[in-house]
C-alpha cells in the first residue's frame, strides 16, 4: 500500500497562539478518513495548512505528501500535485463565472500535465454530466463564483470542482454543513463515486449522518489541537450519542 | 512568506508597442505662433472659415492659464518645444487607395494588430488610421458610402463636406471650453469624421487607430461624430506610441452629436506609452470628450479602458439636452509604476425624464495614482431626472492611491440621484481560493481583477472586450511581487 499523507508530531501557531499541538495522522492511498471534534479544536487549521494557506507558523513536526516534504510547496504547486481542499466557507469571486473559473483551473492543471488546454465548448460538455449528478443547475455555472449561492449550492459547487479536478488527495471541510436531507444524499453519492483505490479522502464533519453514506476507513477525534482518539465508523455513532465531554483529557 | 507578500512589490514589464517606424517625415519646426497655425491650415488646404476659427481659438488660448485643479502633478510643459505637425513624407500627395500607402506604414499597423488591407481586416470593422498628425487611410469608405455614411479623416471632411463641419464643429466642445480644448482648436491636424444619415444603422464598427511615431511632436486630433435622427453607430478608438524617455503631449477633442432617437456608443482602449518603472517618459493624455444628446430620446454611451499614458486627464461627458435621453459612462482605469489618472465624467441633465449611469472601476498598482472625478448636474427644468453612480477602486499595492471626488448639483426636487463607492484590496481569502485550485498568484490576480472590471468589459464590442482583457493582463504583469 502506498502512503498518501503522513503527518508527524505537527505543532502549529497562529497569531502567537498554539492551535495544533502534536498531530499525528497517516492516510494510505484509497482510504477515507474522517476527522470530528468540537468547534475550535483545530480541524480547519489542519486542513488549511495542508492546502498551503499563509499565516501559520509550523513550530515542530513534519508533513509528507506521497513521501515528499509538503510544507515548502506553494499552494498552487500542491493543487497541481493533486491536493484539493473543499472549503468550509467557499469564497466569492465577483464578475467571474463559475464555468470560466473552473476552466481556468482545469487548464492550469492540464498545462502542468502537458495536456492540451480545453476550449470553452469542450469544457461545458465535459462538465455538464458532473453538474447534473450533483443537482447543480446550468445557470449556476454561468453565475459568478459563489456570489449569491445558497449555503447548500456552495457546498455542492465545491464537490463539483473536485469532480472536475480529480485530485489524488481530496480534503473536504464540512462539506455536509448546511445541506438539506436530499442534498446530503446527493453529495454523499458524489463522494462515493469519487472513491477509487488510488484516491484518498479526508473529511471533516460534525455529523455521523454523512458517515453512514460515505463509510470511512478511520474516524479521528480532534480536541485541543491533537488527535485524541482513532477508531472505526462505530466511533462516530458513539460520539453522536455521548458528545465529546467524556474524552476531555484523553490523549494527554 | 507573510500574508501580504503576494500583493506587494513591483517589477516593470516592457511595453510591446514601443517600437519606432523609420519613415521620412515632413515635420514642422518646434514652436507655436500664428505662423504655425497658418502653415498647418495651408498644408491642409483648408477653407477660410477653418483658419479663422483656429486663429480665434489661438488668441483665446493665449489668454488662458494651464489648469491646476486636477490631482495630477507634472513638470510645466514647454509649448514652444513641441512640433505641431508631422506627417509621413509619402503622404504629400495623399494616397487614395491601399496600393499608394507607404508599405512601411502598412507594416506598422499590421504589427500593431490593425491590418489595413480590407481583405485582411477584422470582420465588420472600418478603420481610420491616424499616424502622427495625419490620417493615412480610411478603410471601407466605399461600402459605407452606399448607405450614405460618411467616414473619413477630418481633413477630408473639411474639404468635401464643409457645410457639415461648419455646422457642427465646436458645437459641443467650443474652443473656449478649456485650456487644452483651445489649444486643440488652434493646432489640431487631423482625426476622424463620421456622419450617419437619418434612420441608418451603421453596419460596421467604425474605429480610429491613433499612433504617435515622431519624437518631440504632439498629437492634437479632433473627432466629430454626428448621428442623425434615429440612426445608430458604434465607434472604437485605440492608441499606442513608441517608448521614449521624454514626455509627449496628446491633447485631443472628441465631439458627439446625437439627434432625435439616435444612439452613439463610443469605446476607447487607450494604451499610450505609460513611461518606465521610474516614471521617465510616457504620454501626457489631456483629452476633452463630450457628447450632446441634442434630440429627444437619443442615447450616448462612453466606455473606456485606460491602461496607458503617464498622465490621463479626461472626463467624457454627456449633455442630456433632449427629453427622455440617456447617458452612460463606463470606465476601467489602470495606473501602475508612476502613472497618474484623473478621470471621470460629467452628466448634465437639462431635458425632462433624462437618465444617466456612471460605472467607474479604478485599479492602482505600484506607485499609481488613480482619481475618479465626476459631476452630476440636474438643472431646474430636468423633471424626473435619474442618476446612478458607482465608483469602485481596487488597490494592488501599499504605495498606490485611489480617490473619489463625486460632485452632485441638484436644482430640481424631483431628481433621484444615487451614489455608491467602494475601495477594496484583493483579499487573501480570494487569492488562496484561486491558488488552491492551481492558479499561480499572477493568474489569480488577473482573474480577480478581470472579474472586478466585468461590468465595464461587457459594454465593449466583442473583439475589443477580448483585447481589453489581454491588455489588462499585460498591464498587470509583474505588478504582483
Ligand atoms: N483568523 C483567525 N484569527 C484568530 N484565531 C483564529 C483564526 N482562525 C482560527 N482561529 C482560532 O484557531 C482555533 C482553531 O480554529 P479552527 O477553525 O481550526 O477550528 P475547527 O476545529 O475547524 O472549528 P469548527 O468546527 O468550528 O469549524 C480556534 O480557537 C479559532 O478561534
Ligand atoms: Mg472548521
Amino acid at each position: 500500500m502506498n502512503t498518501m499523507l503522513e503527518i508527524k508530531e505537527l505543532c502549529v501557531d497562529f497569531n502567537d497562539k498554539n492551535i495544533l499541538r502534536g498531530v499525528n495522522l497517516t492516510i494510505q492511498a484509497g482510504e477515507v478518513h474522517a476527522i470530528m471534534g468540537p468547534n475550535g479544536s483545530g480541524k480547519s487549521t489542519l486542513v488549511n495548512l495542508l492546502a498551503g494557506r499563509a499565516g501559520y507558523q509550523v513550530t515542530a513536526g513534519q508533513v509528507l505528501f506521497q513521501g515528499e516534504d509538503l510544507l515548502p510547496m506553494q499552494p498552487e504547486e500542491r493543487a497541481k500535485a493533486g491536493i484539493f481542499l473543499g472549503f468550509q466557507y467557499p469564497v466569492e469571486i465577483p464578475g467571474i463565472s463559475n464555468a470560466l473559473f473552473m476552466k481556468t483551473a482545469l487548464n492550469a492543471q492540464r498545462r502542468h500535465q502537458h495536456l492540451a488546454e480545453m476550449e470553452a465548448m469542450d469544457f461545458r460538455s465535459h462538465t455538464r454530466k458532473m453538474a447534473k449528478s450533483l443537482g447543480l443547475e446550468d445557470g449556476l455555472l454561468l453565475r459568478p463564483v459563489n456570489v449569491g449561492f445558497s449555503g447548500g449550492e456552495k457546498k455542492r459547487n465545491e464537490l463539483f470542482q473536485m469532480m472536475i479536478l480529480q485530485p489524488c488527495l481530496a480534503i473536504l471541510d464540512e462539506i455536509d454543513s448546511g445541506l438539506d436531507i436530499d442534498a446530503l444524499v446527493t453529495v454523499a453519492s458524489g463522494i462515493n463515486a469519487l472513491r477509487t483505490p488510488q484516491r484518498s479522502i479526508l473529511m471533516v464533519t460534525h455529523y455521523q449522518r454523512l458517515l453512514n453514506d460515505v463509510v470511512p476507513d478511520r474516524v479521528h477525534v480532534m480536541m485541543d489541537g491533537r488527535i485524541v482518539l482513532t477508531g472505526s465508523k462505530d466511533l462516530a455513532m458513539e460520539l453522536e450519542e455521548k458528545g465529546y465531554g467524556w474524552l476531555a483529557g484523553a490523549g494527554q | 512568506m507573510n500574508a501580504t507578500a503576494p500583493l506587494s512589490g513591483l517589477i516593470s514589464r516592457s511595453y510591446k508597442h514601443g517600437f519606432v517606424t523609420q519613415i521620412a517625415s515632413d515635420t514642422l519646426f518646434p514652436g507655436l505662433n500664428e505662423e504655425t497655425i497658418r502653415i498647418i491650415s495651408t498644408k491642409k488646404r483648408e477653407p477660410e472659415f477653418m483658419l479663422n476659427w483656429r486663429l480665434t481659438a489661438y488668441r483665446h488660448w493665449l489668454s488662458l492659464q494651464e489648469p491646476n485643479w486636477s490631482s495630477v502633478r507634472y513638470e510645466p510643459i514647454d509649448y514652444q518645444a513641441i512640433s505641431y505637425y508631422s506627417a509621413p513624407q509619402s503622404d504629400k500627395n495623399r494616397p487614395h487607395s491601399m496600393e499608394e500607402v507607404d508599405p512601411e506604414l502598412l507594416a506598422t499597423y499590421a504589427k500593431l494588430g490593425i491590418p489595413l488591407d480590407e481583405r485582411m481586416a477584422l470582420a465588420g470593422v472600418a478603420v481610420d488610421a491616424v499616424f502622427d498628425s495625419i490620417s493615412v487611410i480610411t478603410t471601407f469608405q466605399e461600402k459605407l458610402a452606399r448607405q450614405g455614411i460618411i467616414f473619413c479623416s477630418f481633413s477630408q471632411a473639411v474639404r468635401d463636406h464643409p457645410e457639415l463641419v461648419q455646422r457642427y464643429l465646436g458645437s459641443v466642445v467650443p474652443y473656449m471650453d478649456n485650456y487644452f480644448a483651445a489649444l486643440n482648436a488652434a493646432v489640431f491636424s487631423d482625426g476622424s469624421f463620421c456622419y450617419i444619415p437619418e434612420g441608418v444603422r451603421c453596419p460596421m464598427e467604425l474605429s480610429t487607430y491613433f499612433r504617435i511615431n515622431e519624437a518631440r511632436t504632439g498629437q492634437f486630433e479632433r473627432t466629430l461624430i454626428i448621428a442623425d435622427k434615429n440612426s445608430h453607430v458604434s465607434y472604437l478608438e485605440g492608441c499606442t506610441a513608441p517608448q521614449r524617455d521624454t514626455h509627449q503631449l496628446h491633447a485631443a477633442v472628441v465631439e458627439l452629436v446625437a439627434l432625435e432617437g439616435a444612439e452613439i456608443k463610443y469605446s476607447t482602449v487607450q494604451n499610450w506609452y505609460p513611461g518606465d518603472a521610474m516614471g521617465r517618459g510616457g504620454i501626457y493624455n489631456f483629452v476633452t470628450k463630450r457628447g450632446d444628446c441634442r434630440g429627444d430620446r437619443s442615447r450616448i454611451s462612453w466606455t473606456q479602458v485606460e491602461t496607458g499614458s503617464a498622465i490621463t486627464w479626461k472626463y467624457p461627458s454627456v449633455i442630456l439636452r433632449g427629453d427622455d435621453t440617456v447617458g452612460r459612462f463606463q470606465s476601467v482605469a489602470v495606473t501602475r509604476n508612476h502613472q497618474q489618472a484623473d478621470t471621470g465624467t460629467k452628466m448634465i441633465h437639462i431635458g425632462r425624464n433624462t437618465s444617466s449611469v456612471i460605472l467607474s472601476k479604478g485599479i492602482s498598482a505600484g506607485h499609481g495614482h488613480n482619481a475618479y472625478r465626476g459631476l452630476v448636474k440636474i438643472l431646474a427644468g430636468a423633471e424626473e431626472a435619474r442618476n446612478y453612480s458607482q465608483c469602485d477602486s481596487l488597490l494592488l499595492s501599499d504605495t498606490c492611491s485611489a480617490h473619489t471626488y463625486p460632485y452632485i448639483e441638484v436644482k430640481n426636487p424631483t431628481a433621484h440621484v444615487e451614489h455608491e463607492a467602494s475601495t477594496s484590496r484583493i483579499s487573501e481569502d480570494q487569492l488562496f481560493y484561486c491558488r488552491q485550485r492551481g492558479l499561480n498568484t499572477e493568474e489569480s490576480v488577473s482573474l480577480i481583477v478581470n472579474g472586478f472590471c466585468q461590468a465595464v468589459f461587457r459594454e465593449l464590442p466583442m473583439e475589443f472586450a477580448v483585447e481589453a482583457k489581454k491588455l489588462l493582463e499585460v498591464s498587470l504583469e509583474g505588478s504582483i511581487g
